[in-house]
């Protein structure tokens, strides 16, 4: 038989029918739904009379639009607060489970499937959200579709969908102190262009890829779509399966044997073929920091922001100039030393119990800047229970950073946490789009490690000085 | 779905690469839960100032704009978000098809659910369409896949063939999957 890539070996058991001409009919093992993307989708089932096929391959939460201020009060905001009210009325219409605001399992839908051991390896992933390659963390294909896609899935447990290319990813080498696995990824997005990985799926292998704890390929696969891939895939080995036994929704007794076994079958075999290929030297790398508006425009901490005339295409040098002065920033300066007025720890890409750690570790013992307002905000409840069981709220609160509920928060700023126009914001957080953080708000992407040392500082810093 | 047919127009120029759909339709606009009423808040940011006013500068906000079914961007439309919000504004607005040298898989797959067409042209007609005068109009032809400049060449482009069939024949996607039903309980049948 043909050398398989793990990416075939999924979509090959997947394929429901292939009819000449059509895309292929492809079975999704779990739909996750949230509040922002689904209500439509609802309505078009209503409006056809359909019901949902596969209640019990369905988890709803409510995350993007959730106060992460007290629960228990109610949602200040009418037209946030209605929109996860039909949430709820739809996972009821149609006997859906639902973790909504007070639920103990709420949190952003990328963190619960994994840490429910919702999402397992070799299954068909989806969510109307471009996050969802997250879940390829574990050896899931987990792709983000659209609102469309959502009333599909819902009604039918199917997408149509082509074949992606595949795209290997090669990260060899041991982090130095300070390096972390968001540096990794926002290396391979600067090196290969926000578009570099359009129409492709990732594998991400190598030695440093296998050192990563779960959470830390959360980080890595999460911004996959940072680079265009719609979904990016880590093999599953024994760090997944670590992570995965014993988890509420993971297979037990006899069924964890046989799916370990199963599981065992997933990695590529020698020989497989793929579309493209990039490398990273992981051991060179420095802690990184985006300076611009696309999470293409990251440099190393200590690096200057580029010069925009060096750009030969004149489309592409305008597209740099217009970013540069939305951000307010000068060519060929440094980034060290630039002040900052907000941070954010939290989202889908670095708001897990391993994130909160090492912002801990630079926070214990010091104050954050009184320039500088500091969110903390966890992926989900259980992240939040397992900080506080640490300790690592008290940590927070002591150096003066606001330690809140569960949610996106600040990523996207649709729940009232926000940015107000000129600030500046060191976030760790996927996307430093213009206005992403709230009109006018200007964005750092970074590590939980260079964030928390600007919240000290005050300044974009060298968190490798703090350690 | 209504069937997508040929049409000629005037097109709206944004030379900016990497247009997100933040920047196509702001969050704070997904708090709806209809597709409606979406057409006055794409490209929010950029059109409006922070009190609402419309930026005079910024091209949507220009009388040429006024008609214009084609978009003109930069390369990799539609990245970030999946939102499918972005060709739910673009089409309220008015637009029908979108000319780029690339597009953003979700939002291309979006685009396509929701009679908006992709066009990819080569990097020598993106550039020598940014430089055609204001009144020049373009000649879409989906059944043909070709984009016709005003000298009469015609552009061929790419399109996922049964995308097409379904924008020409107004097919939808959901009753073309659910006529797949057998197949669906059969596969779940094996596989449990």
């Amino acid at each position: 038989m043909k050398p398989r890539t793990i990416i075939e070996k999924i979509w090959d058991e997947h394929v429901v029918v292939e009819n000449p001409g059509a895309p292929a009919l492809l079975y999704i093992d779990l739909h996750l739904i949230h509040e922002v993307t689904s209500p439509q989708a609802f309505e078009g089932l209503r409006r056809r009379g359909l019901k949902v096929r596969r209640p019990d391959r369905t988890l709803a939460t409510a995350d993007h639009n959730v106060p992460t201020t007290d629960r228990s009060l109610p949602i200040v905001n009418q037209i946030s607060a209605r929109q996860i009210a039909q949430l709820e009325a739809n996972c009821r219409e149609f006997g859906l489970t639902c973790y909504s605001v007070h639920s103990p399992h709420q949190g952003i839908v990328h963190v619960i499937g994994p840490e429910l051991g919702r999402t397992q390896p070799g299954m068909t992933v989806v969510c109307g959200d471009s996050h969802t390659a997250t879940h390829g963390a574990l050896g899931a294909l987990a792709f983000g579709i659209g609102t469309s896609e959502v009333e599909h899935v819902l009604a039918t447990q199917c997408l149509l969908q082509r074949k992606p290319k595949t795209f290997r990813v090669e990260i060899n080498g041991t982090l130095r102190p300070g390096v972390t696995a968001k540096d990794v990824i926002l290396a391979l997005i600067a090196k290969i262009g926000t578009g570099g990985a359009t129409g492709h799926v990732f594998e991400y292998c190598g030695s440093t890829i296998r050192a990563l704890s779960m959470e830390e390929r959360m980080t890595i696969t999460n911004m996959s779509i940072e680079a265009g891939a719609r979904a990016g895939l880590i093999a599953p080995d024994d760090v997944t399966f670590q992570y995965l036994y014993g988890r509420p929704c993971a297979p037990q007794g006899i069924e964890w044997d046989r799916a370990i076994a199963r599981w065992k079958q997933l990695p590529s075999d020698d020989g497989a073929h793929y579309d493209k290929h990039a490398e990273i030297d992981a051991g060179s790398l420095e802690p990184m920091i985006t300076y611009g508006t696309s999470p293409g425009m990251g440099i190393p901490i200590t690096g200057v922001i580029p010069e925009p005339e060096s750009i030969a295409d004149p489309i592409e040098r305008e597209s740099v100039r217009k970013a540069l002065a939305y951000m307010n920033l000068e060519p060929g300066k440094p980034l060290l030393g630039h002040p900052v007025d907000v941070v954010f720890v939290g989202s889908c890409t670095n708001g897990r119990l391993a994130d909160f750690r090492a912002a801990a570790s630079i926070l214990k013992g010091r104050k954050v800047n009184p320039r500088v307002r500091a969110l903390m905000v966890p992926g989900s409840y259980e992240v939040k229970r397992q900080a506080e069981a640490e300790g690592l709220h008290e940590i927070f609160r002591a150096a003066g950073a606001e330690w809140r509920e569960p949610g996106c928060s600040m990523c996207l700023a649709m729940n009232g946490d926000q940015l107000e126009p000129g600030q500046y914001a060191v976030s760790t957080s996927n996307r430093n789009f213009e206005g992403r953080q709230g009109p006018g708000g200007r964005t750092f992407l970074a590590s939980p490690l260079t964030a928390a040392a600007a919240a000290v500082t005050g300044v974009i810093t060298d968190v490798r000085t703090m350690l | 779905m209504k069937p997508f047919t040929r049409f000629e127009s005037r097109f709206v120029r944004l030379p900016i690469d990497n247009i997100d759909t933040d920047q196509i339709i702001p969050a704070r606009f997904l708090k709806t839960i209809s597709k409606e009423g979406l057409g006055d808040q794409l490209f929010y940011d950029w059109r409006y100032d922070a009190s609402g006013a419309p930026r005079p500068d910024f091209v949507l906000n220009q009388p040429d704009a006024k008609g214009a079914e084609i978009l003109l961007t930069g390369d990799n439309f539609g990245c970030g978000s999946s939102r499918e919000h972005a060709p739910w504004a673009l089409t309220q607005f008015g637009f029908r098809a979108v000319v780029s040298t690339s597009f953003a898989d979700i939002f291309r797959q979006n685009a396509l659910k929701n009679s908006l067409l992709p066009i990819i042209v080569p990097p020598d007609v993106h550039a020598e369409l940014f430089r055609l005068p204001a009144e020049a109009k373009l000649v879409v032809d989906l059944a043909a896949q070709t984009l016709t400049l005003p000298d009469g060449r015609a552009i061929e482009f790419p399109v996922d063939p049964f995308a097409k069939h379904c924008l020409l024949n107004g097919v939808d996607e959901l009753g073309y999957i659910l006529q797949h039903e057998a197949a669906i309980t059969e596969y779940e049948q094996r596989r449990a």
